[in-house]
């Protein structure tokens, strides 16, 4: 067996990933500021990053050139989602992401939001 | 709430999050698959001792996290609100996700099967205490006995408001349904 052929071995998809989440997030594992929630939609503010990015940073920052949920963005990068949580948090804490729509402050979406929704569904 | 034109590739405006939750193998999967896009998701699960003596974990014992897959659907509006179907896994060692995903969501559907009608109480027990709207949906599998809605609603104690509905999750039509009740029940409950 040659070298090539050993490591494509390793780099099959049922391998998982080689390199741990700690790794991915330089040892950090609990996402700065606030916890963004699964559908947070989040946009690339444009802002040029001045600290090196992770490439997993670099492509959620490409990935954000349209708005995106977290939810999307973790599968996209098939990365367990605590990790994207903290990619995503130092992302947002140096102000290369924002938040476009901000939290819903309620426990519940408001009744004109869910009218709409059963509207869409029933058009569906 | 007015919104202007929208164009798809804006990505979502809105983004709103319904639970699909329920035993395993009652057909979460299925239903987020016959009305969405179907996405999977990875979680970290940390493993504490309420696995032990329910899942075989031998030889892990130095692991003390794994990953979790989940699935999520999203069905994108064309007024670009974008609902997500999140199915949660059913054991309780995993609800420290719950708590996440109801937070702000729409409320939960609650799939259960006739089979094992026990199998849902937890998720049940979870959304009433937590106050989450909720409807149960009876997902009739081939070949399980049929019973009649005061049957199902009185062995799951529900109460009287909360709508049971039977349903066939394989089918895009029926698994819509479900939604609609649930929406409408969401609305219902959440006052003016």
């Amino acid at each position: 067996m040659d070298d090539d052929s050993r490591r494509e071995q390793w780099l099959d998809e049922a391998a998982g990933p080689i390199v741990r989440p700690y790794a991915v997030t330089r040892g950090r594992t609990r996402p700065r500021g606030e916890k963004l929630d699964l559908v947070t939609i989040l946009v690339a503010t444009g802002r040029i990053a001045s600290d090196r990015l992770a490439p997993e940073q670099r492509r959620l920052l490409t990935l954000c050139r349209r708005p995106c949920t977290l939810a999307d963005l973790a599968s996209e990068l098939d990365l367990p989602l605590g990790v994207v949580q903290v990619l995503l948090g130092e992302l947002h804490h140096n102000g290369l992401v924002e938040v476009r729509v901000p939290d819903l402050p309620a426990e519940q979406p408001d009744r004109r939001l869910l009218m709409r929704v059963l509207n869409d569904l029933r058009a569906l | 709430m007015t919104y202007a034109p929208y164009d798809p590739a804006d990505g979502p405006r809105v983004a709103l999050k319904i639970l699909i939750a329920g035993g395993f193998g009652v057909g979460k999967t299925t239903m987020v698959g016959s009305v969405s896009e179907i996405r999977p998701l990875r979680t970290e699960e940390v493993l504490t001792d309420a696995g032990i003596g329910v899942d075989d974990i031998n030889g892990v014992e130095a692991k003390n996290t794994t990953t979790v897959a989940m699935d999520f659907g999203r069905i994108t509006f064309p007024d670009g609100i974008a609902l997500y179907l999140f199915g949660t896994p059913g054991q309780q060692r995993f609800w420290f996700m719950w708590d996440e995903l109801c937070y702000g969501a729409v409320g939960a559907v609650v799939l259960a099967d006739t089979r094992r009608l026990t199998a849902s109480f937890a998720a049940i027990d979870y959304f009433e205490r937590r106050k989450t709207p909720f409807v149960v949906a009876v997902n009739c599998f081939d070949g399980g006995r049929r019973y009649g809605m005061d049957d199902i609603r009185s062995a799951l104690d529900v109460d009287p408001d909360v709508p049971v509905i039977l349903c066939d999750v394989r089918q895009r039509e029926s698994a819509k349904k479900v939604l609609i009740s649930l929406v409408e029940h969401a609305i219902k409950v959440g006052g003016p």
